[in-house]
C-alpha cells in the first residue's frame, strides 16, 4: 500500500539558518505519527514543508505522488492543515469560515455550491458547532476556536491531516476533547494524522508512533515506549524526567534536580 | 474553467477513507438537519437597494440643487429622456433641461464614478493588506501623483504659458503616470525581500516611497512658489468639469477596476485567514494581491486623475458597510462603490452649495465628515478587529 507521507532526505532553510538537515520520514496511510523534540529542533518547519508553505530540497510524496509535481489546488485536496494560532478574521462568522475550507473545489472565481454549504453543515454537526454557526468566531473560546479550525480542515476533505501543536492553548481538559475528536475521525474517516505536540505524555498517549526530532534530524523513531525514555529525553532535552508506565503509554513526569537545601 | 467536474472531497484519497462527507455528494439536498440560523455571508438583496437607491437619490439632488433649483420630477423626466424613444414632459425650460443635461450631469456621473473608485479600492486594499487603516493611497498613490501634478503644473509656469488654458489634459496625465510610478516602486521595493515578504513590508515601503515623494514635491513646490495656490487646489481635490471628458478619460478604468475586484471577492475572504493558511487552501496569496493591487491602482489612479487627492473616502466608505452589512468582501466590495459614488455625490453637493457662488474643495469636506467618523471606527475595531 502507498504510504500517505513519504520524505526523502528534506532540507529547510529559514533565512539563510539549516532548520532541517536531512529529515527521511514515512507516515502509513491511516496512522496517526507525533513529532516531538526541543525548542528549536524544527517541529513547526517540518509540518509547515509538508502543507507546502516552505521551499525545501529532497522530496515530499504525498499518496505516492510527488508534491512538486501537485499543483497548489490538487494539493490542499490531500493535505489540510491546522497551524498553531491561525489568524482570526475579523467579523467572520463560523460557518463563513468554515466554508473557506471548500477553496479547493470552488473555481477560482466562483462561489460555494449547495454541495459544498451541505459538507461544512455536515461537518459542523459532527464537531458539535451547528450551534455556534452563526457566531462570530473572534467571539469564540480557545476550545472552541480549535474545533472550528479542525472543522475547516476536514471541510477540505483531505485524507492527510496535518497538526500544528493542536493543544497548545487549551487547558488540559480541552486538550483531551480535541485529541479524542481527531483520534475518532481518524478512525471513522480514515484520516492520516501528522501532528507536533510539546507535551510528552499526551503525544505518547495518542500516537501510534513518535518521531524525536533534534537539531533539524531525526534523533529517534518508533512507538512511544521506545522514544519516551529517560535516557533519550535527557540527552536531546536536556531534562530530568521519571517515565512511568501509564495505561495508554508511558507517562513523562517532570523531576526537580536535588538542589542545595 | 467550468464546475461541473467538482471533484469530491475523498477523490484521490485511499480505498479506506470515505472522506466526512460520505452520502452528501450523492444527495446534496436530502439534508434533514432543522432549519439553520443563518445561511452563508452574501450580499442581501434589501441591501442592494438601499445602495441602489442611496446612488438614485443623491444623483437626483445633486442635479436639481445648486444655483438655479429644479423640481427633483423634472429632473428625474429629463434624464428618462436622454433614453432612446422616451419622450416625457419634464415640465423644465429649455435652458432648465441645458443645466441639467449639460452642466450638471457630467459633474454627478464624475463624482458617482470617483467615489465608486475610490471607495472600492479602498475596500479592496484592506482585504489585501488585512489592514483596517489601509486606503487606496496606501502605496504611495497620493503622493506620486501630487508630484505628477506639481511638476506639470511648475513645468507650465516656468514657460510662461496660461496655466489652464493651454493643455488641459497635461495635470491629470501626469498625476495618473505619478501614482502609478509611485506604485510600482513601492511593490518593487517591497518585494525585494523575495518570498518572505508580507503585506506590513509593503506598507512599510509605501510609507517610504510617499516621504521621499513628498520631499520631491515640497522642494518642487518651494522652487516655484507662484504655483502654490493651484497645486494646493489640485491637492484638495475638485469635481469640476468641463463637458465629458473627464467621466470618458476614468470610465474604461473604472469598469476595467470594477469588474476584475468584484471578482475576487471570495478570494479576499480567502486571504483574510493569512499567505500561510491561504495557501494551504490552494491559492497564490502573493499572485493575488498583485493583481488586486494592480487593478486597484489603475482605478484609483485614474480617478486621482481626474478629481486630484479626495481623502478619506476610500476608508470611511468601506467600513461602514463593514460595520452595517457584514464583513465578508463579496458585500463590502459591491456596497463600497454603491455607497462611496453616493457619498461623494453628496459632498460634491455640500462643497459647491455651502458657500455658493465659491466652492469648497470636495477632500475638505470628505475630511470633514471623514475625521470624526474615523474615531468611531477605531472604537469599533477594538471590539471586533479586523
Amino acid at each position: 500500500m502507498t504510504a500517505a507521507l513519504s520524505i526523502v532526505d528534506l532540507h529547510v532553510a529559514l533565512g539563510g539558518a539549516p532548520v532541517l538537515r536531512g529529515v527521511d520520514l514515512e507516515v502509513a496511510a491511516g496512522e496517526w505519527v507525533t513529532v516531538i523534540g526541543p525548542n528549536g529542533a524544527g517541529k513547526s518547519t517540518l509540518v509547515r514543508a509538508v502543507g507546502g508553505v516552505l521551499p525545501h530540497t529532497g522530496s515530499i510524496a504525498i499518496l505516492g505522488t510527488p508534491a512538486a509535481r501537485l499543483r497548489r489546488r490538487e494539493r490542499a485536496r490531500l493535505v489540510a492543515a491546522v497551524m498553531q494560532s491561525p489568524v482570526i478574521p475579523g467579523g467572520m462568522a463560523v460557518l463563513d469560515y468554515v466554508l473557506l475550507g471548500r477553496t479547493p473545489y470552488i473555481p477560482p472565481l466562483g462561489r460555494e455550491s449547495a454541495t459544498d454549504v451541505a459538507v461544512v453543515r455536515e461537518v459542523l454537526d459532527r464537531l458539535q458547532l451547528t450551534r455556534f454557526a452563526g457566531r462570530e468566531l473572534a467571539t469564540l473560546s480557545g476550545g472552541e476556536r480549535q474545533r472550528v479550525f479542525l472543522a475547516r480542515a476536514l471541510a477540505q476533505g483531505a485524507p492527510l491531516l496535518l497538526l500544528d501543536e493542536p493543544t497548545s492553548a487549551l487547558d488540559i481538559g480541552h486538550q483531551q476533547d480535541v485529541l479524542e475528536l481527531v483520534d475518532g475521525l481518524r478512525r471513522s474517516d480514515g484520516l492520516t494524522v501528522l501532528a507536533t505536540m510539546h507535551d510528552l505524555s499526551l503525544a505518547g498517549e495518542y500516537a501510534d508512533r513518535l518521531v524525536l526530532l533534534a537539531e533539524g534530524r531525526v534523533a529517534a523513531t518508533g512507538p512511544p515506549r521506545q522514544v519516551l525514555t529517560e535516557e533519550l529525553l535527557a540527552r536531546y532535552y536536556r531534562a530530568r524526567v521519571r517515565v512511568v508506565d501509564g495505561g495508554q503509554g508511558p507517562l513523562v513526569v517532570p523531576v526537580r534536580p536535588v538542589g542545595p537545601a | 474553467m467550468t464546475a461541473s467536474p467538482r471533484p469530491g472531497p475523498g477523490e484521490g484519497a485511499p480505498p479506506a477513507y470515505r472522506g466526512p462527507t460520505a452520502g452528501v455528494e450523492d444527495e446534496p439536498h436530502g439534508d434533514p438537519v432543522p432549519p439553520p440560523h443563518r445561511g452563508p455571508a452574501r450580499l442581501r438583496p434589501r441591501w442592494l437597494v438601499a445602495g441602489v437607491v442611496a446612488v438614485v437619490v443623491t444623483a437626483l439632488a445633486g442635479l436639481a440643487l445648486g444655483p438655479v433649483r429644479l423640481a427633483p420630477a423634472g429632473v428625474a423626466a429629463e434624464l428618462l429622456n436622454l433614453m432612446p424613444g422616451v419622450h416625457l414632459d419634464s415640465g423644465l425650460t429649455e435652458r432648465e433641461t441645458a443645466i441639467v443635461t449639460q452642466l450638471r450631469l457630467p459633474r454627478v456621473v464624475l463624482g458617482l464614478l470617483v467615489g465608486a473608485m475610490l471607495a472600492l479600492s479602498g475596500g479592496c486594499y484592506q482585504g489585501v493588506f488585512r489592514n483596517p487603516l489601509a486606503d487606496p493611497y496606501l502605496l504611495g498613490a497620493a503622493a506620486g501623483a501630487g508630484l505628477g501634478a506639481t511638476v506639470a503644473i511648475a513645468l507650465r509656469g516656468g514657460a510662461g504659458g496660461d496655466a489652464t488654458a493651454s493643455l488641459p489634459t497635461t495635470v491629470p496625465i501626469a498625476a495618473f503616470l505619478g501614482a502609478l510610478t509611485a506604485v510600482a516602486l513601492t511593490y518593487g521595493l517591497g518585494a525585494a525581500g523575495g518570498r518572505d515578504r508580507t503585506p506590513a513590508t509593503l506598507i512599510l515601503a509605501g510609507v517610504a516611497v510617499t516621504s521621499f515623494l513628498t520631499a520631491g514635491q515640497t522642494y518642487l513646490l518651494q522652487r516655484n512658489v507662484q504655483t502654490i495656490r493651484e497645486v494646493y487646489s489640485w491637492i484638495l481635490g475638485r469635481l469640476a468639469t468641463d463637458g465629458w471628458h473627464d467621466v470618458l478619460m476614468l470610465l474604461p478604468y473604472a469598469v476595467a477596476t470594477a469588474a476584475v475586484v468584484l471578482l475576487h471577492g471570495r478570494r479576499l475572504d480567502v486571504l483574510a485567514v493569512g499567505d500561510e493558511e491561504a495557501a494551504g487552501l490552494g491559492v497564490h496569496p502573493q499572485r493575488s494581491r498583485l493583481l488586486l493591487v494592480v487593478v486597484a491602482s489603475l482605478g484609483t489612479a485614474a480617478a486621482v486623475a481626474v478629481s486630484g487627492l479626495i481623502a478619506f473616502v476610500g476608508i470611511i466608505v468601506p467600513h461602514t458597510v463593514r460595520l452595517l452589512a457584514g464583513a465578508s468582501y463579496r458585500v463590502v466590495l459591491p456596497l463600497s462603490m454603491l455607497f462611496g459614488a453616493a457619498f461623494l455625490t453628496l459632498c460634491d453637493l455640500a462643497a459647491r452649495t455651502a458657500v455658493a457662488p465659491a466652492e469648497i474643495p470636495i477632500g475638505v469636506v470628505t475630511a470633514f465628515f471623514g475625521a470624526p467618523f474615523f474615531i468611531l471606527v477605531l472604537r469599533t475595531t477594538r471590539r471586533v478587529p479586523v
